[in-house]
């Protein structure tokens, strides 16, 4: 116990003598924090719109100036012919394009239909479907004024039934991205900062030598673990401290559920990242290796976790890859707790896997490390 | 026996790093392993300090097998690696704190062992390690192998990249600790130093050329060795190997060794020739047998059975 004791305040003295290293820990992640809160957004925003009118008719104006009153789009300009709106998207100036054909107002008034042609720039394929969203449902909107303009002018007697869906987002009422991304943005700071620091100390001792200085001592192997993983697992729950004070004052996110819980939950969580941490740094002799490893299970746990992509949109392959991924457990768990309120009850199947998933890296991880090579 | 070896060999994939190594180094004795870069030296502190397992062979330190006992054996030796090994961000008294924390001691309880040692970095104490000079660095890793009192001290070449001074304070260091009880095994690039050890073994490619006391070595090379010199000295070497008579030669400091392959061998012969191919400032005198010149003649011989 002296022993550990001991390597514990050796690491901290490490730690803190280190202020370069120190200002990365703790001020990286809050600027992370700040700047990923704000940008990282499934929003789109700004859609540059054109529109080519060859109808030049009351309807067709009120469509486009449909388009125009809309806050998702900015108007760039009409273009009299095809030709200059598709070189428009060629060149990247526009990313919406709605051409109004000839007679669309003739169309619509005895046919009872008319078509429209939409070109949307999908270099990125998942703006594109939302920009195609935000297009439909205005044209949508023209169609019902539309359908009763016309109605009014023919038959009154058919009153349209309509089945209006409202829905009603719970949780998140607004649909805030910020409220929805911050947590899971909390996680990735976290987990870098755990997974990245235990995996390189340990290497940077064998790069330094000391490890074997080490080695040669009757030290236990147990204790060292204990004394090199115990400094991160601290840091990694101040670092989620700190991040869950700035969540309240920068972005006013909500804590519905008891915060108790979810420093239950990361502790164990923790266990786990250094778990891995400690497997790399055993598998590996420089801290550049170490440190591709590490990134190479970072951008994996963290592109399956459901942060960005919702896990249910995977192939079924990657959803049961997902199952081993403990990020998005805590994912899943920190959007629980602090948007749902979520209760001990409610987190307690992720957080028996999660324990199992410790125990079983860390016994692997003590395991592998050998003191004689 | 404080440290026995028998036939320990180890490889790295094709690469033979020892093969049947075996000696033994008596408690209180002071025994060099010397050898060039790259003959296996570091493999076998790394082997007897436990932080390797041989291929094969047996060895045993202060009693302990080291593959069995290997746990005993890492409480009761001191190792000092050839690159220090000791935390640069941690302070000198903080570094041996930690040592003896970890060894179950405390720098009280050893204090008369290192009391030489540390004397002389105790004014820095507060210093951080990364900060010391080479020659102080070398004492403070000294001082952390001993902090536990092992009974056996392995120093992988404690000298090198040390200056003159500092290297000289060393080996009277050991002499000191030597007198203590404590055996001491330590291994060295150079051959000067051979002659400050109780008992030498000459070790190239893995293999052992010759263990005795120095002295012996010295007192048994088998030829006369000549000192010969010219005011070019690399012409003069290309010449002497030209020479009919020459067994070996090779580049000694100003001059050059050269021993004869003819036991009548007369120095005014090769006089004779250096003059005939245009020499100048030429001499040609006897001199003592080195370890470097028995090292040279060994490892010369033991290639000849290899090929």
């Amino acid at each position: 116990m002296r022993t550990i004791i001991f390597l514990l305040v050796k690491e901290f003295k490490q730690i803190f003598r280190n202020k370069p290293m120190l200002v990365i820990i703790f001020m990286l992640p809050i600027i992370q924090l700040l700047i990923l809160a704000n940008a990282a957004s499934y929003e789109v925003r700004n859609i540059r719109f054109a529109a080519i009118d060859a109808d030049q008719t009351p309807y067709s104006r009120e469509l486009v100036s449909k388009f125009r009153a809309s806050a998702q789009f900015d108007f760039i300009a009409m273009y009299p012919s095809e030709k200059m709106g598709k070189e428009a998207v060629q060149q990247g100036t526009v990313d919406v394009v709605l051409h109004i054909p000839q007679n669309f107002e003739r169309d619509l008034q005895k046919e009872k239909k008319s078509q429209l042609l939409v070109t949307i720039n999908a270099i990125n394929g998942s703006a594109a479907a939302v920009e195609n969203i935000y297009v439909t449902s205005i044209i949508k909107d023209f169609n019902k004024t539309v359908q009763v303009a016309l109605r009014n002018a023919a038959d009154t007697a058919q009153k349209p039934k309509e089945v209006i869906a409202i829905p009603l987002f719970w949780f998140n009422p607004e649909l805030d991205y910020t409220t929805f991304m911050v947590p899971g943005i909390l996680v990735l700071l976290v987990t870098m900062v755990a997974l990245f620091l235990a995996g390189m100390n340990i290497v940077r001792e064998k790069e330094l030598g000391t490890l074997e200085q080490i080695n040669v001592t009757p030290i236990k192997k147990h204790e060292f673990i204990i004394g090199k993983l115990t400094p991160f697992w601290i840091l990694g729950i101040a670092e989620l401290m700190v991040g869950l004070v700035i969540a309240k004052i920068a972005f006013d996110i909500p804590m519905v559920g008891h915060p108790g819980l979810l420093f239950l939950f990361a502790s164990v969580y923790l266990l786990v990242v250094l778990g891995i941490g400690l497997y790399i740094s055993n598998f590996t002799e420089t801290q550049q290796q170490a440190m591709f490893l590490a990134w190479f299970f970072a951008v994996i746990f963290i592109l399956m976790s459901g942060l960005f992509t919702p896990i249910e949109s995977m192939p079924v392959w990657a959803q049961v890859l997902t199952e081993f991924n403990p990020v998005k457990y805590f994912v899943e768990v920190i959007r629980m707790v602090m948007l749902k309120g979520s209760s001990l009850k409610d987190i307690t199947p992720q957080l028996v896997k999660l324990g199992l998933y410790a125990l079983v890296i860390n016994a692997l991880a003590v395991w592998s490390y050998k003191k004689v090579s | 026996m404080s440290i026995s070896l028998k036939n320990i060999g180890k490889s790295y994939g094709a690469v033979k790093a020892l093969s049947n190594i075996s000696f033994d180094v008596k408690q209180g004795e002071l025994f060099g392993l010397i050898g060039p870069d790259g003959a296996g030296k570091t493999t076998l502190f790394r082997i007897l300090t436990t932080l390797l397992f041989p291929d094969n062979g047996e060895a045993k330190v202060s009693g302990y097998d080291i593959i069995r006992d290997f746990k005993d054996i890492r409480s009761h030796v001191g190792y000092m690696p050839g690159r220090f090994s000791l935390y640069q961000d941690l302070t000198v008294e903080e570094n041996l704190n930690f040592f003896a924390t970890i060894f179950g001691t405390t720098i009280a309880e050893n204090y008369d062992l290192i009391k030489d040692i540390y004397e002389h970095i105790e004014p820095f104490k507060d210093r951080r390690a990364g900060k010391l000079s080479g020659g102080m660095k070398q004492k403070l890793a000294l001082s952390c192998a001993l902090i536990h009192k092992p009974r056996v001290l392995f120093l992988d070449e404690p000298t090198t990249g040390v200056d003159p001074v500092s290297r000289k304070e060393l080996w009277e260091m050991l002499k000191r600790l030597q007198q203590k009880g404590i055996t001491i095994l330590v291994s060295t690039a150079y051959m000067d130093e051979a002659s400050l050890c109780d008992r030498i073994a000459l070790i190239q490619d893995g293999t052992i050329l010759k263990i005795d006391r120095p002295q012996v070595i010295i007192d048994t090379f088998p030829s006369k060795i000549y000192n010969v010199k010219a005011d070019s000295t690399y012409r003069l070497l290309q010449d002497l190997a030209l020479y009919p008579d020459t067994h070996s030669v090779y580049p000694f400091g100003e001059y050059s060794h050269f021993t004869s392959a003819d036991p009548d061998f007369k120095p005014s012969d090769l006089m004779r020739f250096l003059q005939e191919k245009q020499h100048s400032g030429i001499e040609v005198s006897e001199t003592p047998a080195t370890i470097e010149d028995a090292f040279m003649e060994l490892s010369k011989a033991s290639e000849l059975i290899d090929n």
